[in-house]
């Protein structure tokens, strides 16, 4: 309980810090929002008069104050150019994020799991060899490059696919490929060497020795001890989700909170920047923190102190 | 002398320039249906008194309607909800006449009050409207606030009498900009800050559906007053689309207008396939492509310098680089601009004659500056081809290739010796020669923070636009053009910028789109005027 309340403390002063330094790069950048809002045709009168209603004519700590003390409230601001309410805009935008990194999730586990057991049990082999290079490369591979091949390939040329857009699962297939094929390389490693170090236990050779199937002893016995630490490693791995989530989303015109972020840097729209940075810090900070609660519950051996 | 112009026609006889004649309906023109327009960036808002983009211009026209109105695919003034007008023999008195029976989206009946209601909100500081500085001229500008702007008054339920503080020959332009489109109070209260996402007008459409960030569906309005139109019954606009994507879906026939338009890196694929270049429509645009020289800089503050950058850029090759997409510019005014000066050269591409030019400023071995350029193609490459044309006579310029927002920034600080205006400047709001002069090139625009990047101010320059602009008779358009040319022609003088090209649009449409192609090129109605195309 005790460490719960001290992780729980510790994730608030996370995103306390997130907050300020988002704030502080927002306001050091060399742009100015209140022109954006005024418009060429603005007289200088017209711009110091929306600067003081914004409350940008304000010294940088009281207007961060500001924004705390409305953020207690639950209040995000409204949007400097649509005037639309910050959390309404995400809130919006939320559900079509959360069903690709649903997918994403679910297809770098496929991708990664497969490829890291294939690569156990083939251990030392040409094959394990193909496969810890083929994590290698989707490890290192662009996003951007990634999901424009794919479009190009399965949408275009062999029309399998829709050429981007939301809606029908159809839609979903190459944006969550591509998200998925990021991760499936960490995942095909850690499963591979979680996989490995089962496969020599005491109770793999008991299970052999019993005369039980090949099969049975590795999806039986082996996988269910291999994947407990990749379990844990989903909330980590929410971190990752969000910075290509951006990439990912305004290639495939996905209509979640990454392009929302991306059309509001272009018109330095801060509430809006501000809005979507805190809400996936806070998606990474409770990723984590899940991770680290969940652990214990699915494999005894880890304690919480 | 009063005089009540009674009849369209006579009252647009008077007020233009151009013969005006108003819209002939397309004799082939079937109503119903339903088009698929396509943009990448998603619709910030719909409220008239705030949008400002390329995107939610043309729609924001189509749901709502202001005073004043423009022939569909021309430049030319119409009368909207005014019935007709009245100037005083000052200029300074605008009387309009309502239309009878219009109705608001709600089934409201639009009156002189909600005009009242519509031009006090849009100027009140607390709206935070980027087209409020076009109402300056208005009486009572100044002190606008929530208690309304004093030049305007209800007369009685269908007369509203407009004051101005100065003769504006303007006015009626700016009477048709969406900025002054007239809005229902009980919509704007009800919707609490966001009537942006909950738009009511007059309009030929209403907002049928909005899902954030994936589409918006326009449906015919049945009572619109114009007769006739719209002919669509609806149109569905899906945005986040990558305008290379639009491309292939227009190719799969399930796009109807692109409406970003064929992509630089498409170009010359579309242009060479007949059967899309079939589908392709090109029009003019009011756009100038400009270097500003910041007049307030050394050496740019000696006008030999300024003009010897003038002669070092080879213009046609800059076309080029965009596949020929403008021609080149001899003067801050478009061609299809009222005003622009027929028959001027411009300053002739002389590299030699540059290079003198430089040396009697006593910069014959030349100097370093810098160009600032937008980071989007083709302008980084656009300033490649300057950067060239600069070294050629010696200039070594080094390009700052930035986000538009800290070009803009820099620009308005008096920071940049130079930039290149691709993709941010200069497009004009209304089609009126004196668009391109006060906020880019005269001293209003030259403080801190302004649009005039070349900090040039000519105090007698701005008299000429001043007197020019207070030509507000429409006898005496001919003698204000000329006035404006004038202007045009003493920038030139003193050379604070380097135009480049005038931009031309090209478009597509899908195989059953119908209509004038100038509806889709609309030099108003940017990009496709909605109101008046039909499935064929």
């Amino acid at each position: 309980m005790v460490y719960v309340l001290r992780r729980l403390i510790q994730s608030a002063l996370i995103l306390l810090g997130v907050s300020f330094i988002t704030f502080v790069l927002l306001y050091v950048l060399p742009a100015d929002p209140v022109r954006q809002i005024a418009g060429r045709a603005a007289t200088a009168e017209t711009v110091e008069n929306i600067r003081q209603q914004l409350g940008l004519d304000q010294p940088f700590l009281v207007q961060y104050g500001r924004y705390l003390a409305a953020l207690a409230q639950g209040d995000l601001g409204r949007s400097y150019l649509q005037k639309t309410e910050v959390s309404d805009l995400i809130l919006s935008r939320l559900p079509a994020t959360l069903q690709l990194m649903a997918a994403g999730i679910v297809a770098e586990l496929i991708l990664g799991l497969s490829m890291g057991i294939a690569a156990a049990l083939m251990r030392g082999r040409i094959g394990d060899q193909l496969l810890m290079m083929t994590s290698f490369v989707t490890v290192s591979a662009p996003q951007f490059v990634v999901s424009l091949l794919l479009l190009y390939v399965f949408a275009v040329k062999l029309g399998w696919f829709p050429i981007g857009g939301y809606g029908t699962l159809a839609h979903l297939v190459l944006p969550a490929i591509t998200l998925g094929i990021l991760g499936s390389g960490w995942y095909s490693r850690m499963m591979r060497s979680s996989m490995v170090e089962v496969l020599r236990a005491d109770y793999i050779r008991t299970a052999r020795a019993k005369g039980l199937g090949r099969a049975r002893v590795v999806f039986r016995h082996a996988l269910p001890n291999a994947i407990l630490p990749i379990i844990a490693m989903i909330g980590i791995d929410i971190g990752i989700f969000m910075g290509g989530i951006v990439v990912v989303e305004s290639v495939f015109g996905w209509p979640g909170i990454g392009q929302l972020a991306w059309q509001a840097i272009q018109r330095v729209d801060i509430p809006i920047i501000m809005g979507v940075t805190l809400v996936s810090a806070f998606a990474i900070v409770l990723g984590n923190l899940l991770a680290d609660l969940v652990a214990p519950l699915i494999d005894p051996r880890i304690r919480l102190r | 002398m009063k005089t009540w112009l009674a009849t369209t026609a006579l009252a647009l006889t008077l007020a233009l320039p151009a013969v005006a004649q108003d819209y002939t309906p397309d004799p082939n023109a079937k109503a119903g249906g339903s088009i698929t327009i396509t943009y990448k960036d998603d619709v910030a808002t719909l409220d008239p008194a705030i949008g400002y983009d390329w995107q939610n211009w043309s729609m924001i026209k189509s749901l709502f309607d202001g005073l004043m109105d423009y022939v569909p695919g021309t430049t030319t003034l119409r009368p909207g909800l005014a019935e007709s007008y009245e100037i005083s023999e000052d200029g300074l008195t605008y009387t309009f006449k309502l239309r009878a029976g219009v109705k608001f989206h709600n089934g409201r009946e639009m009156t002189a009050d909600d005009v009242k209601y519509s031009l006090d909100r849009v100027t009140n500081p607390e709206t935070q409207s980027p087209g409020a500085g076009f109402f300056g001229s208005i009486a009572g500008f100044e002190n606008a606030g929530p208690g309304g702007l004093s030049g305007v008054e209800v007369v009685d339920p269908l007369t509203v009498k407009i004051t101005l503080s100065r003769p504006d020959a303007t006015f009626l332009h700016v009477m048709a900009l969406n900025f002054a489109s007239v809005v229902p109070k009980e919509a704007v209260d009800a919707a609490a800050g966001d009537f942006g996402k909950q738009p009511v007008g007059t309009g030929a459409f209403k907002l049928a559906e909005w899902t954030l960030g994936q589409r918006l569906v326009f449906e015919k309005n049945a009572e619109y007053w114009r007769d006739g139109v719209p002919y669509l019954d609806s149109v569905v606009f899906e945005v986040g689309q990558e305008p290379v994507v639009a491309l292939l879906r227009l190719q799969n026939g399930e796009v109807d207008v692109p409406g970003d338009g064929i992509p630089p890196a498409k170009f010359v694929e579309v242009m060479n396939d007949p059967a899309q270049a079939a589908r392709v429509v090109v029009g003019g645009q009011l756009h100038t492509g400009y270097i500003t020289l910041n007049v307030t800089t050394p050496p740019f503050d000696k006008v030999e310098v300024r003009k010897a950058v003038n002669m070092a850029i080879n213009k046609e090759r800059i076309t080029q680089i965009i596949n020929g997409r403008a021609v080149p510019a001899t003067q801050p005014l478009p061609p299809s601009m009222p005003g622009y000066t027929e028959g001027y050269a411009g300053y002739a591409y002389d590299v030699e004659g540059a290079k003198a030019l430089l040396a009697e400023a006593g910069l014959a071995d030349g100097f370093e500056t810098d160009l600032y350029v937008m980071n989007t193609d083709p302008n980084p490459r656009i300033a490649q081809a300057i950067q060239q044309d600069l070294a050629a006579i010696g200039i070594k310029a080094n390009i700052q290739s930035l986000a538009q927002a800290n070009v803009i920034e820099a620009g308005g600080a008096g920071t940049a010796p130079m930039i290149w205006s691709g993709g941010m400047a200069w497009i004009a709001d209304f089609p009126d020669p004196s668009n391109f002069y006060g906020p880019i090139l005269g001293c209003a625009g030259a403080g801190e923070g302004g649009w005039n990047w070349s900090k040039f101010c000519d105090e007698g320059l701005d008299a000429m636009a001043v007197q020019a602009d207070s030509l507000s008779d429409p006898a005496k358009a001919e003698e204000r053009l000329k006035l404006w040319s004038d202007v045009y022609m003493g920038v030139m003088e003193k050379a604070p910028w380097v135009p480049v090209f005038n931009e031309e649009r090209y478009t597509m449409k899908s195989e059953r789109m119908g209509g004038d192609d100038a509806l889709y090129v609309d030099p108003v109605s940017i990009p496709v005027n909605y109101d008046y195309v039909y499935v064929k």
